[in-house]
């Protein structure tokens, strides 16, 4: 799963033989891999450079606080603008999607690996790897023009028993709501989780089933004693990628979303924003103040992403002595 | 405790190749049997098929019986989860769980076959049956570190007290030291002549000094040529076949003549 942990670096332990006899294909390569990974490095810093003084420039005019503001009129005199209303229903959405995708997905994940028939598990396999390339805006416009008239029902229903949370509660209007986002984001995101996990719990050594086989468990014994807990790191990345995917998604919410800067207490109530739909749908028309402005919501979606990636490589860390 | 094994008339498949044909034999209680034979002539599938491993692999199918005592493993109606909590097995590679504990490994069987446990049942079954395997003093400063930290020897006893925690009527082992070192088999096959006094033992093996060893009766398997089913050729008591055996081919494959 690792990929990113293959040094860059060509550095051989050769001793001093390896530098006696320094062949030109070996130095060329040495300079090639070399280069590429100061040149990764650089571009990383440019990038971060470039999004840090642009963001600066725009918070030094900001008139309203950045984190606290529930409004985004950057292209005004004075310009005001926060993040608080993106940086929840970023949150929300993705969230959200997690939580509906994530069992679907792992559920998916373990009927082609360990139930499913070889006829039907390659065909399926393949069918879940070709939803991972359907470009965002199809699903965008399927989200616009299907799942919006269609999630009425759904919407009283919940209303109906789990109105009195306050949560999900709904008070009419379209649903072109945070749920409706997560809803579709979930769809989004449900390839990519399945896809890592499904290649997770087909790694599972076959030793370790029967070993829970010999035992006498069922098949549901066995996974949950030897193929959940092998993949479990695997099952983590996996769901990262697909929060990822989720926090970044730009062309499906702003497609379905109808954007206010309000914060309703229920997920059921139009409205909201996130940080990636909020920029596709307003940098056209902004000033040179008002790009400063999206670049600076979009260094802390960049931040989001890290601190969550983070977060993901922790508990990853954590059970590293219990992995094989 | 322990059973005895009838096996009447029994062949394995796997898909339309025939692994093994017709075999017979009875394998009495608190005994160790030892199943040797060249490489592919079907010994460790006919072990499989003892506790229904067998039909595991994509295309395994048995055909004939095996009698527990009276009942017949692949009787109608019998469930294979059942079997195998009755009949258990150790592998040739130890396999412990590698996300779980000395101590959680012990008792993963016990969990499968009885719901809830009080603690102190699960603390004392995971002494006795560490004991059982002779890991106990090894490692009970630190039960609830991981099992896969054990070297390779002492994984493969962890297996046993895996095995044995549940109590078992029969223990099959396929090959356990073959990927193992000389001290480390050692110790297992002590082990095995203290574990036949509560369990009937079948082992694999590929060691003819092994199996002179441990067991009390030998079976020798060989088959005819690649591609053909394996066979038993005769089971007798291990001296008499390291001895005299009665069928010429056996001779040949223990002084080495081929195989």
């Amino acid at each position: 799963m690792d990929e990113m942990d293959i040094p860059t670096s060509a550095a051989s332990p050769g001793g001093p033989r390896a530098k006696a006899a320094a062949r030109p294909g070996d130095r060329i390569f040495l300079g090639l891999s070399r280069g590429s990974g100061i040149l990764l490095l650089v571009i990383m810093a440019a990038i971060a450079v470039f999004l840090t003084v642009r963001a600066a420039h725009a918070l030094a005019q900001d008139h309203g606080n950045f984190l606290t503001t529930f409004e985004w009129n950057a292209n005004t005199d004075p310009p005001v603008f926060g993040i608080a209303v993106l940086a929840f229903g970023t949150v929300v959405s993705s969230l959200l999607a997690m939580l509906l995708a994530v069992p679907v997905a792992l559920g998916i994940a373990l009927f082609i690996s360990h139930y499913a028939p070889r006829k039907l598990a390659a065909p399926l396999s393949y069918v879940i790897d070709l939803l991972a390339a359907v470009p965002s805006i199809v699903y965008g416009l399927w989200g616009a023009l299907f799942l919006v008239p269609h999630l009425g029902g759904l919407y009283a229903w919940l209303d109906e028993y789990l109105g009195w949370t306050g949560i999900l509660a709904y008070h009419n209007g379209a649903p072109r709501s945070l749920f409706t986002i997560g809803i579709l984001l979930a769809i989004m995101i449900l390839p990519i989780v399945t896809s890592v996990s499904r290649e997770v719990f087909r790694q599972v050594p076959k030793m370790h089933e029967e070993a829970a086989l010999a035992l006498g468990a069922t098949r549901w014994e066995v996974v949950r004693m030897a193929v959940l807990p092998f993949g479990r790191s695997g099952v983590i990345s996996a769901s990262m990628l697909g929060l990822g995917r989720a926090l970044g998604e730009t062309m499906a919410v702003a497609t379905v979303l109808s954007p206010s800067f309000l914060i309703s207490t229920s997920l059921l109530d139009p409205g909201g924003g996130t940080f990636a739909q909020n920029i596709a749908s307003s940098f056209k028309e902004s000033g040179d103040t008002g790009k400063d402005a999206l670049i600076a919501s979009g260094l802390v979606l960049f931040v989001l992403t890290l601190l969550v990636n983070g977060a993901a490589r922790m508990i990853i860390a954590r059970r590293k002595e219990y992995t094989a | 405790m322990a059973k005895r094994i009838d096996v009447g008339g029994l062949s394995a498949y796997y898909g339309a190749h025939k692994a093994i044909d017709d075999i017979s034999m009875t394998v009495e209680p608190r005994s160790v049997t030892a199943f040797i034979g060249p490489s592919g002539c079907g010994k460790s599938t006919f072990l499989r098929t003892l506790n229904r491993m067998h039909e595991v692999t994509p295309g395994g199918r048995v055909e004939g019986k095996v009698l527990l005592d009276d009942e017949n493993l692949y009787g109608p109606g019998v469930d294979p989860v059942s079997v195998r909590r009755t009949v258990g097995m150790v592998f040739q590679r130890p396999n412990p769980f590698p996300t779980m504990s000395i101590y959680e490994n012990v008792v993963a069987g016990v969990r499968l076959n009885g719901g809830r446990l009080r603690k102190s049942d699960l603390d004392a079954t995971v002494e006795r049956s560490l004991q059982g395997a002779n890991l106990w003093k090894e490692v009970k400063d630190r039960l609830h570190k991981p099992g896969a930290g054990l070297s390779g020897g002492q994984q493969q006893r962890l297996c046993i007290a895996r095995a044995i925690a549940v109590e078992p009527q029969v223990l099959l082992m396929d090959e356990p030291c073959s990927a193992l070192d000389p001290i480390s088999t050692l110790a297992i096959e002590d082990l095995i002549g203290e574990l036949k006094e509560r369990f009937t033992i079948v082992i694999v093996t590929h060691n003819m000094q092994q199996a002179a060893r441990v067991s009390d009766r030998t079976a020798f398997f060989n088959l005819a040529g690649v591609g053909q089913p394996g066979k038993l050729v005769e089971i007798d008591d291990t001296e008499r076949i390291f001895s005299n055996p009665s069928v010429q081919a056996t001779e040949d494959y223990i002084s080495g003549r081929f195989g």
